[in-house]
């Protein structure tokens, strides 16, 4: 008897297709993920790029590390004129020219200034939920396990991208994040897919080559 | 035509009990002069002890031992009769407001002509049900060719339907002559009479009745059968909303005010849907005791009459005041009532369910977290790296991207960068500019990496380039 046969049942290919049950080495039964602009990523991920409905969280040793470049390909091509990017609480000004550069078009980010982490996670949650955004960018100064999870569901329920930026020292608790990226500067700057839901994280961290400097 | 005609036996009761949150003590409501007090309504709670309309006060207080006694206030009972009248104008275009007395009160709406757009009467008569139900009042109903004949059958029977007028004045005859609404004292005088019935009355000649009860009988006779020549005025909605809640205690927290605001809101949203109108801006006041009124405006970007929305909104606006002193009242009132367009959704929109466009969830974002929160960024020609961006006004025009290497963070204001071990990865580059203004400014910018790895945008005076010490940080390459 073949191991590895298709699936019979239909409620199996529902637990695939929906990558709560995945195979050994399989690769997805789709990539339907947003290109990261980083192919060294895009095929480590297991949809092939940032999934486009959950929650990713982005572990940062500090500020100034990368971490726009990462995504700022990403939401180059998501923000629209219906459907802006939302930057819930960012800790600097966004540089209009800087992001400029990376080919987005400021008039379709907007920036929404909470101040408390409690508002911030709000924010973020009534964007998600109301599926008017493209993408919902977060930066809660303290967030537990249950707000996550709230985002999560507020991802899925409006079939919107989360991106969450985080201090590194979270990389030791859990997250219902369904990705989970962390930066590294040393011993040369690069990322380590910390958890993907779908697939077991590659073991190699992939190079984060540094531009526009 | 045909008219139906809601009669609210409890108007005054209901006015003041929808407003307080469920579950509090029995409530009497109480009339007449000071030495002479005497319960004009009472809710089933109170009831159902043994008060009874028309006792003494001092009755009801040796049958409950604690219950709360509001005076009748006429004025607000007669505004919520306007505000009924108004929710009855969304189903017909011809309502009579009829008044009556004793915290009572009537609403009569053409109905024939809304059938087809409200359905056949027992389809319409439950519209009206519900709507009346979620208002929280009590109601009875009946449908008849003229508004009076349509009052005294619902006072007789609720739920009744004359639709042929030939049977009218046969229908009417038989009911008791209390429920006809006479004028003046009539009704006692012919009941001395011996005259009981509507049908005794419409059998005895006119020109008798004239000479000994006046005029307005017999007018109102001709307008119960539908003989009269004058219509009675017609109902028009004004062109504002205007309405308080008296608090008979003082609030001393916001959330307390959620209930009352729920109404005030729910009232809005039923008055606009009546007119086809939406609110663009609407005031709400906190009455304080002493002291002026605190004035909370809700404006949204366009008409809204959701009542879940507006309500949202005005909570989200209210939730961000600091009560200086206890509220006694609260009024909203809106003036500006433009048309309402509502939002056109494709057919084929794979959006999920409950969704909302962009435009309410930054009107409620900025309800919350207040107007200057929600913003974007646009360029502007200025080379200075201060000057370089701004807040976008509603009408923005495109500026170019410079090709120099620009940061993604940029710091509100420079710091000094401390640091060992910086290398320079570009620069310099001179920004030598705003001479005209008074803002001049002479940096050499340059991006470095720090030890750990951050690619910072710094600079320092011109020619000078220092090792570690003197650098301004003002971006970062994120």
């Amino acid at each position: 008897m073949n191991p590895v046969a298709a699936p019979a049942d239909a409620s199996l290919t529902t637990l695939f297709d929906a990558r709560r049950l995945w195979r050994g080495r399989a690769r997805p039964t789709q990539a339907d993920g947003i290109p990261t602009g980083l192919a060294a990523l895009d095929d480590a991920l297991p949809q092939g790029g940032w999934p486009p409905t959950s929650l990713s969280e982005i572990l940062l040793p500090m500020d100034g590390v990368g971490e726009l470049q990462l995504v700022l390909p990403a939401l180059a091509t998501l923000a629209s004129r219906d459907r802006p990017v939302m930057l819930v609480t960012p800790p600097y000004l966004p540089g209009v020219a800087g992001w400029s550069a990376r080919g987005l078009d400021m008039r379709h980010v907007v920036i929404v200034q909470a101040a408390s982490s409690i508002e911030t996670l709000w924010a973020m949650e009534q964007s998600l939920r109301s599926a008017a955004c493209s993408a919902v960018l977060g930066w809660p100064p303290q967030a537990d396990d249950r707000a996550l999870r709230r985002l999560q569901v507020a991802a899925d329920t409006g079939q919107t991208p989360a991106f969450v930026f985080r201090d590194r020292r979270h990389v030791e608790h859990a997250s219902p994040a369904a990705l989970r990226i962390e930066l590294e500067t040393r011993p040369a700057p690069q990322l380590r897919v910390r958890k993907c839901r779908g697939a077991q994280p590659p073991a190699h961290p992939v190079p984060l080559p540094r531009r526009g400097a | 035509m045909l008219w139906a005609c809601i009669v609210l036996p409890h108007l005054a009761l209901d006015t003041l009990q929808r407003r307080r949150p469920p579950g509090e003590q029995p409530l009497v409501l109480i009339d007449g002069p000071l030495q002479a007090r005497h319960v004009l309504d009472a809710d089933a709670a109170a009831q159902a002890t043994g008060v009874r309309a028309g006792q003494p006060l001092t009755t009801a207080q040796a049958l409950l031992a604690r219950f709360e006694a509001l005076a009748h206030d006429p004025d607000l009972t007669a505004q919520q009769h306007d505000l009924l009248a108004a929710w009855a104008y969304r189903y017909s275009a011809e309502v009579l407001r009829l008044p009556d007395t004793g915290g009572r009160g009537a609403v009569a709406l053409e109905v024939q002509r809304s059938h087809r757009l409200f359905g056949h009467w027992p389809d319409f008569e439950k519209k009206l049900r519900d709507d009346l139900t979620a208002m929280g009042f009590r109601h009875r109903l009946a449908l008849a060719p003229t508004p009076l004949a349509a009052r005294a059958l619902a006072e007789a029977s609720d739920g009744a339907a004359i639709d042929d007028p030939g049977r009218l004045r046969q229908r009417l005859a038989r009911l008791p002559l209390r429920h006809a609404g006479l004028p003046g004292r009539s009704e006692e005088t012919l009941a001395g009479m011996g005259v009981h019935q509507l049908g005794a009355l419409l059998a005895l000649p006119r020109a008798g009745l004239r000479r000994r009860f006046g005029a307005p009988l017999l007018d109102h006779l001709d307008d119960l059968l539908g003989d009269s020549t004058h219509p009675l005025p017609r109902y028009l909605p004004p062109d504002r909303f205007d309405l308080r809640i008296e608090f008979n205690f003082d609030v001393e927290n916001i959330a307390s005010l959620a209930f009352p605001l729920r109404r005030l809101t729910g009232d809005l949203a039923d008055f606009l849907a009546g007119r086809d109108g939406g609110v663009q801006r609407f005031v709400l006041s906190l009455g304080h005791r002493g002291h002026a009124p605190t004035r909370v405006v809700v404006g949204l970007l366009q008409p809204e009459r959701a009542p879940a929305a507006l309500f949202e909104l005005a909570r989200g606006r209210l939730e961000r005041v600091a009560l200086a002193h206890p509220v006694v009242f609260l009024r909203l009132r809106a003036t500006e009532l433009p048309p309402f367009v509502p939002g056109g959704r494709d057919l084929f929109d794979q959006r999920p369910e409950h969704a909302i466009p962009l435009e309410q969830l930054q009107e409620r974002l900025r309800a919350r977290l207040g107007d200057s929160a929600v913003y974007r960024l646009q360029a502007t020609v200025d080379p200075r790296p201060d000057q370089a961006q701004r807040i976008m006004p509603a009408k923005a025009d495109h500026v170019a991207p410079t090709t120099r290497p620009r940061p993604t963070w940029l710091l509100p204001r420079p710091i000094p960068l401390r640091g060992h071990g910086l290398r320079i990865l570009a620069g310099p580059e001179r920004i030598e500019s705003g001479w005209w203004d008074g803002g001049d400014l002479r940096r050499d910018y340059y991006v470095l990496e720090t030890a750990d790895g951050q690619h910072a945008w710094a600079f320092c005076p011109p020619g000078e380039r220092p090792r570690d010490e003197g650098w301004m940080l003002h971006g970062w390459f994120a």
